[in-house]
């Protein structure tokens, strides 16, 4: 049942964005845009500032994201059909995690832009750790989507969401960008400490698990009345 | 949806009832202690103004939103304790009408049989397209339709899962005169078949001969109750405006 709900929700939400595609390009264009103006602030005569490259690709990450929880919620707010969703007899947390899944996806292929531009601009060799980069992005995109996914269906119906959603979610997520940012810079270093990456990894994880479990746990009471 | 094979397996009940339920949202109160019971097989009007606690009255059956004092029972049964068997009783055509413009009528229908769990979605899907009107633009998107078309594909949708409590907050908004006959067509077949439906409209010419029961409401109270209603027009007039003498011009202190 629970499985049955979220591929239901996530294929649901993906045909909607292929149809209209309005969430993909938003969220690609502004993060390729938030790369862009970095780029062209930060490097001088080809040479990045050390970390640079680490910072800005989640920076972009973050304020894409934030736009695209934004969008996301607010689909579903115009014709009220998270009410639907929610007068369902399925269980809340599957809603949830079909949602999670979907802003997921959409921020996953963002990023699978984002890699090779941050590689032109700031000259970093970014596939030298194709599995270990995947994973701290991943794991990194997990926290940072999981929270915003409970705050921008909590905040659907508050006047102003728009200004409410990154005040909540940027102090809340924090430690997922400062852990990320950490990982992605050792290993865009030439000699990669990998003791340091599991390290971070390891962080990454925690806070998924920790993140995940309190917004299954409290989607259900958030979003009654 | 015949009584003898109604329903789904799970929680049925034979009534609704609002004991003294009230609403307040901050400082406004938007139902004041309102009492009715709803009887399967019978439609029960909430009747009144713009304003008058109607939309929120439904919103509080459809267990969307707690009451803030009394308690909804259906049945033996109550919403906190219920959950997810109840909602699985419970059908809703709100004033939004909860569909997905991009995708199409029949998308949408099968996405919400699933999401109810219907065994098959699919001609669950066609039986409602049909049910409509609409098998022609079962595959359009739902934004290409006009508003009637719309009230109708989600007038299915809130009943794809063959619910035993019907809600409706003025389903006939945007219909036609056959699309409105087509829909008290429908309403006295939910009726016929043992459904608990319960209409809240303010209009009165609709629900002229299609109510067994009407909850008249004004400024969130419930000001009269009344079983098989004749005339109902008149009847709102006359009741409406006794409580207006009662309680004074608006803005009168």
């Amino acid at each position: 049942m629970f499985a049955r709900i979220v591929w239901l929700v996530l294929r649901k939400d993906l045909t909607v964005e292929v149809r209209s595609l309005e969430i993909a390009y938003t969220t690609v264009f502004f993060a390729v845009s938030c790369v862009l103006v970095f780029a062209f602030a930060l490097v001088r005569e080809g040479q990045a500032p050390e970390d640079g490259a680490a910072g800005i690709l989640w920076i972009s990450i973050a304020f894409a994201g934030t736009l695209a929880l934004g969008r996301a919620f607010e689909r579903e707010r115009q014709s009220e059909t998270l009410r639907a969703l929610l007068l369902a007899p399925a269980p809340r947390p599957a809603i949830y995690v079909g949602k999670l899944l979907g802003i997921l996806a959409l921020l996953v292929a963002a990023e699978a832009v984002l890699l090779p531009l941050v590689a032109l601009l700031f000259q970093e060799d970014v596939f030298a750790h194709p599995v270990w980069l995947a994973a701290v992005l991943l794991t990194g995109t997990v926290g940072f989507a999981a929270v915003g996914t409970l705050f921008a269906a909590m905040l659907v119906r508050a006047r102003s969401r728009d200004v409410l959603l990154p005040v909540l979610l940027y102090p809340i997520t924090v430690p997922v960008i400062i852990a990320g940012v950490r990982a992605t810079a050792v290993l865009l270093q030439p000699e990669v400490e990998m003791a340091l990456v599991r390290f971070w990894l390891a962080l990454l994880v925690a806070f998924d698990v920790v993140f995940v479990t309190l917004a299954l746990w409290t989607f259900e009471p958030l979003m009654t009345d | 949806m015949s009584p003898s094979t109604s329903l789904r397996a799970g929680l049925d009940f034979d009534a609704v009832s609002a004991e003294d339920v009230s609403r307040v949202f901050g400082r406004r109160r938007a139902l004041s202690k309102i009492s009715f019971r709803a009887r399967r097989g019978a439609i029960l009007g909430l009747l009144g103004p713009n304003g008058a606690g109607k939309s929120t009255m439904i919103a509080v059956l459809a267990t969307l939103l707690r009451p803030s004092g009394g308690r909804i029972r259906y049945g033996a049964y109550e919403a906190a304790a219920s959950g997810p068997a109840l909602r699985a009783a419970i059908g809703l055509l709100g004033h939004d009408l909860f569909l997905y413009p991009e995708l199409t009528a029949r998308e949408n229908l099968v996405f919400f049989a699933g999401m109810h769990a219907v065994a098959d979605p699919d001609s669950a899907a066609a039986d409602a397209l049909r049910q409509a009107g609409l098998e022609s633009r079962a595959d359009d998107p739902v934004s290409s339709f006009s508003r009637g078309m719309r009230q109708r594909v989600a007038l299915e949708r809130a009943l794809i899962h063959e619910p035993r409590l019907v809600l409706l907050d003025e389903p006939f908004t945007g219909l036609d005169d056959a699309s409105a006959a087509a829909l008290l067509g429908r309403l006295q077949a939910l009726r016929a078949s043992g459904a608990i439906v319960v209409l809240a409209t303010h209009d009165l010419d609709l629900a002229e001969g299609l109510l067994d029961h009407a909850v008249f409401l004004r400024d969130g109270r419930m000001v009269e109750a009344v079983d098989h209603p004749e005339r109902v027009r008149s009847m709102y007039r006359e009741i409406m405006n006794r409580r207006a003498g009662l309680y004074g011009p608006p803005g009168a202190a």
